[in-house]
């Protein structure tokens, strides 16, 4: 058997396969499917301080190789996530979490992340500064270098765990924000979220979805993931969390050669809830055949 | 709640045209996490990336027949699929009909009619005679007429067109039948005029453009006066008195 732990910032993972945030929920639903202590590690559903429902459906459309949401960013809000999911989840998720953490506003990811922080199941916290499917916020702080750094530095300042920020493709030069973000003391960053995108229904001449764009994920989007962590892999002196599209055991080599660390599983989760247990259980057979021992220096 | 929704491999061994742009379609395998009317499973089908929900209509050991309209590129793709293929199909999933009331009246809209039916086979199989209203657009489109009239339903068809049964909508018939509980599933447009047609408390099956199916993507959430909730998870079946329009 080839060796499949990876060191992410200190947290050992028996694998580097980690289900994205918001395919994932807290959990509770890919239990019924599957022991989900085989994972490496989880993110689970982007947290804000205040619950949100999200916007208004349909939220779903289907695309070549891919699918949009624009779901939004529902959660219960921070303290519900602490007083009910964690402890519940706690109950048979025996390894360490990450947090994913969205805000409208500085203070609401200090507030969030200061809250998380006394959380002993969390292990690392994904600050998500790109979120394409929220308004006055969200992906705002993410698509400028400036505001990056004041997310990253702020939230540096109230927490010891490590923090990953969460990066959006929609910006012209992604390679300038991870060093930003470096440069403020980020632990880590974790990259794509989603690309937006659209699709009208000819019949009704209207957006499929009811809030117009979404963001893309899926297959569709492998390869800009994929172009994106090397870039940033190869600029900053971090380990990355690569994302996007990631689908099989294959793709989950061929993204730690780009130069990621650890792999996020996210949209697959949904069209196949069994696919981490799947990428999990073939993943020392597909190292194997390419002849890797371990997963450490795959980056090219 | 039950989490019973398991994957499994399905061969199509029927596929046949039962009314205009409607399939129906029978798949063979395991149907043993199909516990209520009123659930759904969730296709994978060649060349799209999202799964399909459809509603069951009828089940036995090892069928399970499913009524659809096509409507795009998956259900298109599903309409074509010669006897044989085989399908990657999550069953079991959502909340279906919870079984109230001595006197039902079930109202069914279109493809919400196949859900209506499973429940209509479930009541007369606990020796509950149901009213049925069936609407459609037009007589071309009707489906299943004769199958209700089986199961020994008082059944009235509504086309808009009035080129069968009583002309208008299902809701022009709602008077003509005593009842003490309804279950209705349709678009929504036509659940809303039944819940405000309907002097009864009862159950209405939503509609919503799914991401996973089985509760974790909140892509299909709605609000109810209890919070909100995921149409494939707690529903596609709500109860009246918890919907908000």
């Amino acid at each position: 058997m080839a060796d499949t732990t990876v060191k992410l910032c200190g947290l050992l993972l028996d694998n580097p396969i980690i289900p994205a945030s918001g395919t994932f929920g807290f959990g509770d639903e890919f239990k019924n499917y599957y022991d989900i202590n085989i994972l490496g590690s989880f993110v689970f559903k982007g947290t804000t301080k205040e619950p949100r429902f999200g916007n208004p459906t349909p939220r779903i459309a289907e695309t070549p190789s891919g699918m949009l949401n624009s779901v939004g960013l529902q959660n219960p809000g921070i303290d519900a996530v602490i007083e009910r999911e964690l402890p519940r989840l706690a109950r048979t998720y025996k390894k360490k979490i990450i947090a994913n953490i969205s805000g409208f506003s500085v203070d609401e990811f200090v507030y969030c992340c200061e809250k998380i922080d006394k959380c002993d199941i969390v292990g690392a916290i994904e600050v998500n500064i790109s979120c394409p499917n929220v308004h006055n916020g969200g992906m705002a702080f993410g698509v400028s270098a400036a505001n990056a750094a004041n997310v990253t530095k702020a939230v540096k300042a109230v927490t010891t765990k490590p923090v990953f920020i969460k990066l959006s493709p929609n910006v012209t030069d992604i390679v300038e924000i991870a060093k930003a973000c470096e440069a403020e003391g980020a632990d880590g960053i974790s990259l794509i979220n989603t690309l937006v995108g659209m699709r009208i229904n000819p019949r009704t001449r209207k957006p499929i979805l009811a809030n117009t764009f979404g963001g893309l994920s899926g297959p569709a989007v492998f390869p800009i993931a994929l172009r994106m962590v090397y870039q940033v892999a190869h600029a900053v002196n971090l380990p990355v969390m690569g994302m996007g599209g990631v689908s099989t055991a294959e793709d989950v080599i061929e993204m730690m050669m780009a130069g990621a660390t650890a792999v996020q599983i996210g949209a697959a989760n949904l069209v196949n809830p069994y696919v981490c247990k799947e990428i999990i259980e073939g993943l020392s057979a597909v190292m194997e055949s390419y002849k890797i021992k371990a997963l450490e220096e795959l980056k090219i | 709640m039950s989490h019973n929704h398991k994957e499994d491999i399905y061969t199509l061994t029927e596929n046949r045209l039962i009314a205009k742009n409607t399939y129906r379609t029978v798949f063979e395998g395991y149907t043993g996490h199909i516990t209520k009317p009123g659930q759904f499973v969730n296709i994978k089908v060649e060349g799209q990336f999202l799964r399909r929900p459809i509603s069951v209509c009828d089940y036995n050991e090892n069928n399970m027949v499913l009524i659809y309209k096509i409507i795009g590129q998956g259900t298109k793709a599903m309409s074509e699929a010669m006897p044989g293929t085989r399908f990657d199909i999550l069953t079991g999933l959502g909340n279906g009909y919870t079984i109230r009331g001595n006197k039902p009246l079930l109202i069914g809209g279109g493809v919400g009619v196949p859900p209506i039916y499973c429940l209509a086979k479930a009541l007369a199989s606990d020796n509950i005679k149901a009213s049925v209203i069936i609407g459609f657009n037009s007589v071309e489109e009707v489906f299943y007429y004769d199958e209700f009239k089986a199961l020994g339903c008082n059944v009235i068809v509504t086309t808009a067109d009035g080129s069968m049964g009583l002309k208008g909508f299902v809701t022009d018939a709602i008077d003509r039948f005593e009842y003490d509980y309804f279950y209705t599933c349709g678009p929504e447009p036509m659940l809303k005029a039944v819940y405000n047609k309907t002097v009864t408390e009862g159950q209405l099956s939503f509609e919503e453009r799914m991401g996973c199916g089985f509760g974790a993507c909140m892509g299909c959430s709605c609000e109810t006066k209890y919070g909100s909730k995921r149409i494939c998870l707690v529903g596609p079946v709500l109860e009246k008195n918890e919907v908000i329009w």
